[in-house]
């Protein structure tokens, strides 16, 4: 199934979950997605196998990398109408707090969106919003054509 | 030297997880191995590598590299680390991640990193990495302002 295949019918069925088939280890690592009153917010659900810190506990810094590039490529491809995955050319991460081992969420803000390039801003968070956990910039580059 | 890197892989989940191996540690220093699955591609069309996979292998180097940089390694997280995807990972390669402690304060390390395939080499790598991370230094004093290598 090609990716513009998944993306439609994930946008005709309004089930972004089928999203995550088309980025394989989104879906190894726990990630799903919701719309709620028309904002996406992607949700890392936990597991035992993302901890970095098996003491504290606390989640692989890498895992809560790979869910805020994740939240921002779901964010472009479902709010943006972007058809193919967005290529990250970079992404700066600040981990503001431990990750405990509980569900994540984030959500994607598209800073801005040029025909080439798109820099979206991501924000993580466990049990409140105004508590994140890690924050992202990152910049994509969007198939153009 | 050898009982870090065995702890490392066996101790921590997602390192597992990923079948990650630490190939080398030396004073500051840590190359990893992170090996080819189509678990953890990105795009299903092109078979590339999701980037967070690259950046789970580069933080665990990181991470390792600082450790290797400590007298007694003790807890670490990471502060903030930047990674500029210079190019696609190649499909059905494996990458291996050399990160490099370069500076070492009583209460944050700075390191350096770069991701690349091994018949490349160095030289030509896949991305690049800048990071830091609050360590809790065990041993007082003495770690401070020490510059591995």
């Amino acid at each position: 199934m090609t990716l513009e295949s998944i993306l439609e019918q994930a946008r005709r069925e309004r089930d972004l979950g089928l999203i995550s088939q088309a980025i394989p280890y989104a879906g190894f690592l726990g990630i799903s997605a919701e719309e709620t009153d028309g904002r996406v917010i992607t949700r890392l659900a936990y597991n035992e196998r993302n901890l970095g810190n098996p003491a504290l506990p606390a989640l692989h810094g890498g895992v809560v990398g790979a869910f805020l590039e994740t939240a921002a490529i779901i964010e472009l491809l479902w709010a943006r109408e972007t058809v193919s995955v967005p290529k990250i050319i970079n992404i700066t991460i600040d981990y503001l707090r431990p990750a405990g081992p509980k569900d994540s969420f984030a959500r994607g803000i598209v800073t801005k969106q040029g025909r080439r390039i798109a820099t979206v801003a991501v924000e993580a968070w466990q049990d409140e919003a105004d508590r994140p956990i890690a924050t992202a910039n990152c910049h994509f580059l969007l198939r153009s054509g | 030297m050898n009982d870090l890197r065995l702890g490392y892989e066996a101790i921590i989940p997602h390192i597992r997880a990923l079948s990650m191996r630490a190939l080398e540690i030396g004073d500051g220093v840590a190359v990893m191995l992170l090996p080819y699955q189509e678990t953890l591609v990105g795009d299903v069309e092109s078979g590339v590598l999701h980037g967070g996979a690259v950046t789970t292998l580069i933080d665990s180097a990181a991470g390792l590299a600082v450790l290797a940089a400590m007298a007694e390694p003790g807890p670490i997280a990471t502060l903030d680390l930047r990674i500029d995807y210079l190019r696609p990972a190649t499909p059905g390669k494996d990458v291996l991640a050399r990160a490099e402690c370069f500076r070492m304060t009583r209460q944050v390390a700075f390191v350096r990193a770069s991701a690349y395939h091994a018949d490349e080499g160095e030289d030509d790598p896949v991305a690049a990495c800048q990071a830091s991370f609050v360590v809790k230094s065990v041993g007082g004093g003495l770690e401070a302002d020490r510059r591995p290598r």
